[in-house]
């Protein structure tokens, strides 16, 4: 059977000296120094880890060249899938990205900007490796097209650019579905509101993209914990569930979480 | 990293211009093998093994290794290992319902694996994507310490051989598909999941093939 994913992510910044480093923060505050990422990416692959997302945060050309480089030495180091998102906008990007040694590349603002990138890389290098990335916020509204219920509240979910500092005024469940007809493999749901609260994943949010789509969710944002991860797979039948600083800081082992799920009935690597 | 292993066999990766070959490289030579990308069919021929690698869309995989189609089935019928992963594999065998349903007709595999590749159908989400389960059908030298281990799967599509003996592990999807198959002779086998990205167990199938290969 199918297993669920759990997924670290690590989000690769540059230090004072321009090296590859993973900052941590607590609700984006006291950001702290976790590591390397490609120690970070050795020791989670020996505890467990079914695969992982590195995201530039730098949006630089130097934060860009040397994650190019990390991406190369973790993809020398560690055979799991590895998804490599921040600043892709171009097929060339995408070419470079793969050919460091990710497998797949998450875009978010390249691909709103100019829809057609996800044909094109489709078509380039096949759609399992084409990951769209949404950064959804809630607006209770009447600008959206798709409405949940949130506590009696009518809500939509607009896609945001700029780690959620800009609005679109695109509805995330129109986009979602655009997107996979244009051929993206997978959909990477983040939201604003949960980010950072470790209260949970949004799952309204990710139960809407989830029952539009056919192609696999990888849920994120707001994991404190193992039963966060329960609830969004058990109840908004997330694929894979992503999570940063529960892991960085040792909070919880992905063997932990991966034995918490096994017992409730989850299927996992183990 | 040091090797302490005896056997480096030499394995040629086909470069046909697809995707990300650093990986399935890496894995190899971490298997103990002495590895070359290569596009030039006459490296193939002094090499112990061949390796199909392969992301992408079936006809293009087909179109781009046009080039060493007859080195290939020739190599495969003297007994040389010829190993497909993924896309890989699919070529191995005869049509693909990918290219009928891009609408490009009957795109020719390489017929080494007589059969289709046929689309996942019904209630599933599509691609089947992650960690899924081996079971071991039947013994070949490719799936040695595996069964009941899990590999990383990426497909929309997946071989249906017409001889049921050339399933050697099937994995559960919803229905039961064949996850590595293997020809009459041995020879000539392929993955659909990608053992350069299933951790320690993708390992030690590049290791069971480096050895084999190491063994002809």
């Amino acid at each position: 059977m199918l297993t669920k994913r759990i997924i670290p992510c690590i989000d690769v910044d540059l230090d004072e000296d321009g090296n590859a480093a993973v900052y941590t923060g607590v609700n984006f505050e006291d950001l702290q120094y976790t590591g390397d990422p490609v120690e970070m990416a050795k020791r989670y692959n020996e505890a467990g880890a079914d695969e992982f997302v590195f995201l530039d945060i730098t949006a630089s050309a130097e934060g860009r060249a040397t994650m190019l480089e990390t991406v190369e030495q973790v993809a020398d180091e560690v055979f799991i899938p590895l998804t490599v998102g921040g600043g892709i906008r171009t097929r060339e990007d995408i070419k470079e990205t793969l050919r460091a040694g990710a497998d797949k590349v998450s875009i978010n603002s390249g691909a709103i900007a100019n829809p057609e990138l996800i044909e094109e890389g489709a078509r380039a290098f096949g759609n399992q490796c084409i990951v769209i990335s949404v950064d959804a916020r809630r607006r209770f509204d009447e600008q959206g097209e798709h409405y949940v219920d949130i506590d009696g509240e009518s809500a939509w979910f607009e896609c945001t650019v700029k780690g959620g500092r800009e609005g679109t005024d695109m509805d995330v469940i129109e986009w979602v579905q655009e997107a996979e007809e244009r051929g993206a493999g997978e959909l990477f749901v983040n939201s604003i509101d949960a980010d950072g609260t470790k209260e949970g994943y949004d799952i309204p949010l990710t139960k809407a993209v989830t029952d539009t789509v056919s192609t696999p969710v990888i849920a994120s944002s707001g994991c404190g914990g193992p039963e966060d991860m329960y609830e969004v797979f058990t109840e908004a039948d997330a694929d894979a569930g992503l999570a940063a600083s529960i892991f960085h800081f040792g909070e919880y082992s992905i063997q932990e979480t991966k034995e918490y799920l096994d017992e409730r009935g989850v299927p996992v690597r183990l | 990293m040091s090797s302490t292993r005896q056997t480096a066999a030499e394995v040629v990766v086909v470069d046909y211009g697809l995707g990300n070959l650093r990986s399935v490289t890496r894995g190899l030579e971490r298997a103990g093998a002495d590895v070359e990308i290569s596009d030039d069919p006459a490296d193939f021929e002094g090499a112990d093994g061949v390796v199909l690698p392969g992301v992408g869309a079936f006809s293009e995989g087909m179109d781009n290794a046009g080039p060493f189609r007859e080195t290939l089935i020739e190599l495969a019928e003297d007994g040389k290992p010829l190993f497909g992963i993924c896309l890989g594999m699919q070529m191995l065998l005869t049509t693909s319902e990918e290219a009928e349903h891009a609408g490009e007709g009957d795109v020719e595999g390489l017929d080494l694996i007589p059969g289709a590749n046929r689309r996942f159908t019904g209630d599933r989400k599509i691609p089947h994507m992650g960690w899924n389960e081996l079971s071991v059908e039947r013994e070949h030298p490719l799936v040695e310490g595996v069964d009941g281990e899990y590999a990383y799967f990426v497909h929309s599509y997946y071989a249906d051989p017409d001889d049921p003996d050339a399933v050697v592990t099937t994995t559960d999807y919803g229905t039961d598909f064949a996850s590595v198959v293997a020809n009459e002779a041995g020879n000539v086998f392929g993955t659909q999941f990608h053992p350069e990205k299933s951790g320690e167990t993708g390992l030690r199938i590049l290791r069971n093939f480096v050895d084999y290969c190491a063994e002809q």
